[in-house]
């Protein structure tokens, strides 16, 4: 497999305290890497480092062989990284086609082919019958999907899942992990962040584990419940936080 | 040649302070609840007129009528937010212009209400305890209303201090932080912006009397003060009082300054430049949280 | 394709081609000089305050200093027609012209702030030019200029009597302002622009360049302040640094565009037919004693409208989004 993405020794601190150490790991295309870790682990800030929204200090991200940290998220939404929000960032002035056309003008500079792929998009992501929804009035399950069919109308080649699933029923989250897979079956690959392990390990081919900022550990979902230091991590962090 | 310099420093010292009372009303109430309150420079005309009536009618020196005007604005401050503000927050659409066209539309109409009951003419106070003295200490004139107004300012942001450091003001500085937290620990939300509005206005109520002990009067007064406190909050960086006392200070200096050397027309040009520079730099103002 | 948003454009076509045809007709009939001066005026402040509307509306920019592109641009075409001879029907052209690239200088710092703090700095940049132009002896001073009058002339936008003339040339740039407002709304430029008013950091991810999205609304925005300040110049026959760069104005440029409904294609338009005629009448009715009761109405509707109406009188007629639910409150 053809390494996607390669992040490399990535290190980032915010105001003294640092977020990410020496992060290295590669993303092989097509495939589903889970990002997980216990509550201030670093994701967020990984994550953000890798949609572009934050420079790391030291080291470097490359998207096929480019190199792309440090270029803003607008560049890395044009090189095909799509993102989206743990906390759902709408466009709350326009109907739910409307938002997904806002990603859609990425790819196609006219209106005519950005509303079509756009409806499109929504059809795969099964919002279709929202479409003149205006986006505010969506359910909270079906604005993350909003969130999605938004990103994938910039056809990305990289996909960025936010906390996609974390806090739906058992019902919504498992139509959440069928859209997932639809995705990849498209041929786009994805990295999600989860808090909760147990939603992202059946899901994903290989995941990495942070832990204060480091890699804690890299490997397959059934490598990754039987590491002694990631057990440790997780038990850790549930005692400090009860 | 020194008494000049220092003619001019203090001049610019003594208008600063006014100006970084006027704008410390504004500030705490945009660090509050992150409104920018257009009607600002009309609640200091209001105290303005309510110091000239007090004194037209009641024959009360501005220094007595103090308290009592500072307590009608708050009054008036409560009002304000009870009845517009409080409803401009709940809106869920277009709430930032909103919130900024209630306050400038309450601002034309107070300003409408004082021409109507006061009439546009200029008004004076013209006698008192300080009234047009001065007093001279080497070669430096100091006129006493002024410096008068410079102490009572003075005053004010150390009571602004205080307060910030009472019980009242850690709530004050909680609901700043975290608007919706709060409720959780038992902070009435809706109280404390309320007496964030009242202590706003009193603050500027304070400016306003001060200032009406050695200013014209008029309904149209306000808006110049207005746009030099909106320069001096955003210069000094909203909701922050320090970022208010500095800025103000360094205005009336710039002002004082450019008066003497270059124009007094152009007084306010170099002070808008010097805004505009610090912005490229602090784009937050001097003392904004980045 | 037809879907609801190509229908929707098309009936919007069709209402303004309307729209155009009863304004064309609407001065025929009426012979008094005073309403159709204040029509005149109605039909300048719809297209002024949907000029703002393309900044402040669709990028979300609340710009409070439009007065200064407004005043620049009238005093560039004045200028040329007094100092050089060019004719005002070009001038004003350039009028724009000038008028959007000092929006665009004027955004290149400001538009590096967020919030009131953009709000505040157009409000002061706006200010500069107003004291700069009030000391500046070229363009008259506090003074102003006087434009000569050289005979009815439709190059040089003047009419002794006539003021159907000005009504066609107001009309035509109330239009313009709305058929650019009608492309942006279906443009990838729209899009992008509503995109960066709704949510900065989402726009960016979606590939949205934020910061030339705001240049290009500002510039599209000052020509057609620019544009309008120029006519205003020569239907009054004279400019002042008060009437034409004051913040007031600066105020009753958006506010149509506020009340009316804000980012909408009909706001600004019923904004100005509500607003300017109610602060003309209630100023020469009221204000000539000088007692402030046209500004305390004036203050009132304002606050009224937008504490009842927040998302402009607009939405009044139910046209367009909005009709049920609030906005943050989606079913659970």
């Amino acid at each position: 497999m053809a390494a996607l993405l390669r992040v490399d020794c990535v290190s980032k601190s915010f105001g003294g305290v640092a977020a990410n150490v020496d992060v290295s790991f590669e993303v092989a295309a097509g495939e589903i890497l889970g990002l997980i870790g216990p509550n201030g682990a670093g994701k967020t800030s990984l994550f953000n480092a890798i949609a572009g929204e934050v420079t790391p200090d030291r080291g470097e991200i490359r998207l096929v062989g480019e190199r792309i940290s440090g270029l803003g998220p607008v560049t890395c939404a044009e090189r095909g990284i799509g993102r989206t929000f743990q906390v759902v960032r709408s466009f709350d002035s326009m109907t739910v086609l409307e938002n997904v056309m806002v990603g859609a003008y990425a790819r196609h500079r006219r209106t005519a082919p950005a509303m079509k792929a756009a409806m499109e998009t929504l059809d795969f992501c099964g919002l279709a019958s929202r479409a003149d929804r205006p986006a505010y009035n969506l359910s909270p399950p079906e604005k993350r999907r909003l969130e999605v069919a938004r990103a994938l109308a910039t056809k990305p080649r990289l996909l960025l899942l936010d906390e996609m699933l974390t806090g739906l029923t058992p019902t919504e989250a498992q139509s959440g992990v069928q859209l997932i897979r639809d995705v990849q079956a498209q041929g786009v690959t994805i990295i999600m962040v989860e808090h909760v392990m147990e939603i992202v390990l059946p899901l994903v081919s290989r995941a990495v584990v942070l832990n204060l900022g480091r890699v804690l550990t890299i490997g397959s979902p059934e490598e990754i419940v039987r590491n002694p230091d990631v057990i440790r991590a997780y038990l850790g962090d549930r005692y400090a936080a009860a | 040649m020194t008494a000049i310099i220092l003619q001019v420093v203090i001049g610019g010292l003594l208008m600063g302070l006014i100006y970084a009372l006027v704008a410390a009303g504004l500030s705490l109430i945009f660090g509050l609840m992150d409104i920018v309150n257009f009607a600002h420079g009309e609640l200091m005309m209001l105290a303005m007129f309510a110091a000239f009536v007090l004194w037209q009618y009641a024959g009360l020196d501005p220094l007595m009528m103090l308290p009592v005007v500072a307590l009608l604005l708050f009054g008036l401050g409560v009002l304000i937010y009870r009845g517009l503000i409080a409803r401009a927050l709940s809106v869920s659409f277009n709430r930032g212009m909103v919130q900024i066209f209630v306050t400038f539309g309450l601002a034309i109409f107070i300003r409408g209400a004082a021409q109507f009951v006061f009439g546009g003419e200029f008004k004076s106070i013209n006698t008192g305890w300080l009234a047009g003295r001065t007093a001279q200490i080497g070669g430096v004139y100091l006129p006493l209303p002024q410096v008068a107004a410079s102490l009572v300012c003075l005053v004010a942001f150390a009571g602004l201090l205080a307060i910030s450091r009472t019980e009242f003001g850690r709530a004050l500085e909680a609901t700043r932080e975290d608007r919706d937290a709060v409720a959780l620990i038992g902070i009435d939300r809706d109280r404390i912006f309320a007496l964030g509005w009242g202590l706003g206005a009193a603050t500027v109520g304070v400016a306003g009397v001060m200032l009406a002990g050695f200013y014209y009067v008029a309904p149209n007064v306000g808006a110049n003060f207005a746009l030099i406190a909106y320069v001096t909050v955003a210069l000094g960086g909203f909701g922050s009082l320090l970022g208010a006392l500095v800025a103000g200070v360094l205005i009336g200096e710039v002002e004082a300054v450019t008066a003497a050397l270059l124009e007094p027309s152009l007084k306010q040009v170099s002070v808008f430049g010097i805004y505009m520079v610090v912005l490229m730099f602090r784009p937050r103002g001097l003392f904004g949280k980045l | 394709m037809d879907n609801r948003i190509t229908r929707r454009r098309r009936r919007e076509l069709v209402v303004g081609a309307v729209l155009l045809v009863a304004l064309i007709l609407l001065p025929l009939p009426i012979g008094d000089v005073y309403t159709r001066n204040l029509i005149i005026i109605s039909i300048l402040f719809a297209g002024l305050a949907q000029a703002w509307n393309i900044l402040g509306g669709y990028c979300g920019q609340i710009s409070l200093g439009h007065s200064l592109y407004f005043g620049i641009g009238g005093y560039v075409s004045t200028l040329l027609f007094v100092q050089a001879g060019v004719p005002p029907l070009i001038g004003m052209f350039a009028g724009g012209l000038v008028g959007g690239l000092v929006a665009l200088l004027v955004g290149w710092p400001c538009f590096r702030l967020s919030g009131h703090y953009y709000a505040i700095a157009t409000v002061v940049v706006a200010e500069i030019g107003y004291l700069l132009f009030l000391n500046w002896d070229f363009v008259g001073g506090a003074m102003g200029v006087y434009i000569p009058f050289k005979g009815d002339s439709w190059l040089a936008l003047q009419f002794r009597t006539q003021k159907l003339p000005y009504h066609y040339v107001v009309l035509a740039f109330a239009a313009a302002t709305w058929l650019a407002a009608w492309c942006i709304e279906g443009s990838r430029w729209g899009f992008s622009w509503r995109a960066v008013k709704d949510d900065v950091v989402a726009a960016r991810s979606l590939g949205v360049r934020v910061f030339p999205s705001k240049m290009a609304a500002a510039a599209i925005s000052g020509f057609f302040t620019g544009m309008g300040g120029a006519i205003y110049a020569q239907y009054v026959g004279y400019i002042d640094p008060d009437s034409t760069m004051s913040g007031q104005l600066a105020i009753l440029i958006a506010l149509p565009a506020v009340l009316g409904g804000v980012g909408t294609l009909w706001g600004p338009f019923l904004g100005a037919a509500v607003l300017t005629p109610l602060s003309e009448l209630s100023r020469s009715y009221l204000g000539g004693s000088g007692r402030g009761v046209d500004l305390m109405i004036y203050g009132l509707v304002i606050v009224v409208v937008a504490l009842a109406r927040p998302a402009g009188l607009l939405s009044l007629f139910g046209l367009r989004r909005r009709a049920k639910g609030a906005p943050d409150g989606s079913p659970a």
